[in-house]
């Protein structure tokens, strides 16, 4: 019992980063039509960033406020480097859905290729408080305190993006577009400007979940290709979700890594597969778009 | 003496205006004049090109030969969302509200538009800022106030089109471009629309009207044309144009 709640509560963890990198793409898709490709790099340059700033930062300023300003400096660098692909890249390709896909896939092989050339393809490691690798005990249960930094994240970016969605200027905005952006545009409003809004908050949510990655399930370790793999997940969980809907990607983010999770330990132990866990969020797609071909919430912000 | 030359510029000056598509012509040689404050009736058989006539105006489709002048101000090369900043608003013969947002935030959304986009984009619409006041008081206009918070999705039909009004009110049009406002609402609801759609005329707005219903086109219009082929077959008040021939025979089979 106690093994089954541990892996609940770590597919719960995985779930969280699934979200923070799924939410983003679906946001970027429900308004703007764009699948983007680039958004497994903005995770990556997230951790990147962070890595820099944490191991070039004094070690005296310790471990717990290093990696505090790491997670601000993957966020900031996540969201800088979605905003400036939007204002450079997409944005002079508006209307032309093909050409979009072609060049996100474009960026990301090229920064990536530049990533590997500068850095190796050696996994780099980024200092964590020595808290954050250790586990706190609930009765028999033992929970990785690195699992509570991804739940928290994601539920506190969970209520903050539905604040701002329900809530603000834009908000309003967003949500008019994803239901049909040629009539907010008609009523006289800016949609270039949410457009590349949308792809700050989707490139500082993503910078996050490239970090968050990292810390909790790959040993603190970073590589320039973590957010292509990571991409693939995000993807099946927006398809999954629905594309377009926030609280789709947060309901299938769940699913998937609890789905993740159970199988590679009770499948992958027993058969010594591996990576049976991954297949098994493949059938769950499968399955999904059998019965609901446009996912579970789709056309519900 | 400016006033007076100010007050003769029309509302809209439309001349020689054409669109032909796919080697099709759609509309040809249209020339209206509508003096600010006019109401003016739109009919004619389907496919006559009033639709097509009212997205020309709106900026929807671009016109193969022609001009549109609004308020002396030549609309060549503007963008549907420039006109609607020029004070032209249009609803649509299907619903063109936001059904996922709520009866406030349909017309907030519409005020917005006009107060300028803050560079604060987190700010929240706070209940007493200029957009919000002015959705407030075009759904009072309509009579919506009370169902501001609905989703709008769950509106009737009726109430609907009473938003898309709320919704141009709010973008403070000046010229209504209304494409078939009585389509699909149940016909208790229609005296009820006529006499909204009369009362934003009689506050100074200039209202173009594409509409079947003969009954409610003779009741608001001062002035009804008559499309026919594509062609601007009859101008004229409400009466003679009724009585005319040729409108007859264009409209032969379908009720006058």
């Amino acid at each position: 019992m106690s093994v089954f709640l541990t892996l609940a509560f770590s597919g719960v963890a995985l779930g969280s980063i699934y979200f923070l990198a799924a939410s983003g793409l679906s946001l970027i898709y429900g308004l703007m039509d764009i699948l983007n490709f680039a958004h497994g790099l903005f995770m990556t340059i997230g951790a990147y960033v962070a890595w820099d700033v944490a191991t070039h930062l004094p070690a005296s300023w310790g471990a717990p406020v290093l990696f505090i300003i790491a997670m601000v400096a993957s966020v900031l660098g996540g969201s800088l480097a979605a905003g400036l692909t939007e204002v450079f890249i997409i944005r002079p390709l508006y209307g032309r859905p093909i050409s979009q896909i072609l060049v996100t896939i474009g960026l990301d092989l090229a920064v990536v290729g530049l990533l590997l050339g500068g850095f190796g393809s050696n996994s780099l490691s980024i200092p964590v408080p020595l808290w954050l690798i250790e586990a706190s005990h609930l009765g028999h249960v033992s929970l990785p305190n690195s699992d509570f930094v991804a739940l928290i994240a994601g539920l506190v970016v969970l209520v903050v993006l539905e604040w701002f969605l329900r809530r603000s200027r834009y908000g309003i905005i967003i949500r008019a577009g994803v239901e049909n952006r040629d009539m907010v545009s008609a009523l006289g409003i800016n949609v270039g400007r949410a457009f590349t809004l949308v792809f700050v908050i989707g490139g500082a949510m993503a910078g996050l979940a490239g970090l968050l990655y990292a810390v909790v399930f790959s040993g603190d370790l970073i590589a320039p290709t973590q957010g292509d793999s990571l991409l693939i997940f995000a993807f099946i969980v927006v398809v999954i979700g629905g594309l377009g809907s926030i609280r789709g990607s947060a309901v299938a983010a769940l699913i998937v890594g609890l789905v993740q999770d159970y199988t590679n330990y009770y499948l992958g132990s027993h058969s010594g597969m591996a990576e049976i866990g991954n297949l098994s969020v493949v059938l769950l797609l499968a399955i999904v778009l059998e019965w609901r071909p446009r996912g579970l919430f789709q056309g519900t912000l | 003496m400016t006033s007076i030359v100010e007050s003769q510029v029309p509302a809209l000056h439309v001349s020689g205006l054409g669109f032909h598509a796919g080697g099709v012509q759609i509309l040809a040689d249209v020339d209206i004049d509508v003096p600010r404050g006019a109401f003016v009736g739109i009919i004619g058989p389907n496919g006559a090109g009033k639709t097509t006539f009212l997205n020309l105006l709106s900026g929807l489709l671009i016109p193969s030969a022609g001009a549109i002048e609004l308020e002396g101000r030549n609309l060549a090369g503007t963008a549907p969302s420039q006109r609607s900043q020029f004070g032209l608003g249009r609803t649509f013969q299907t619903s063109s509200i936001f059904g996922a947002l709520s009866v406030f935030e349909n017309a907030r959304l519409s005020a917005q538009a006009r107060f300028g986009g803050s560079a604060k984009f987190w700010r929240r619409p706070r209940p007493l800022d200029e957009a919000s006041v002015a959705a407030r008081d075009a759904l009072t206009m309509v009579g919506l106030a009370e169902m501001a918070e609905r989703p709008s999705g769950a509106l009737s039909h009726g109430d609907k089109r009473k938003l898309e009004l709320a919704i141009l009110v709010a973008a403070e049009a000046k010229i209504l471009l209304l494409d078939e406002p009585m389509a699909g609402v149940n016909s208790e609801d229609v005296p009820m629309l006529t006499e909204l759609i009369g009362r934003l005329h009689g506050e100074g707005r200039t209202v173009l009207m594409v509409e079947h219903h003969m009954a409610v086109v003779v009741g608001l219009a001062d002035t009804i044309t008559v499309f026919d082929s594509g062609r601007l077959l009859a101008m004229g008040d409400p009466q003679t144009v009724i009585a005319n021939v040729d409108v007859q025979r264009a409209y032969l089979g379908q009720p006058l």
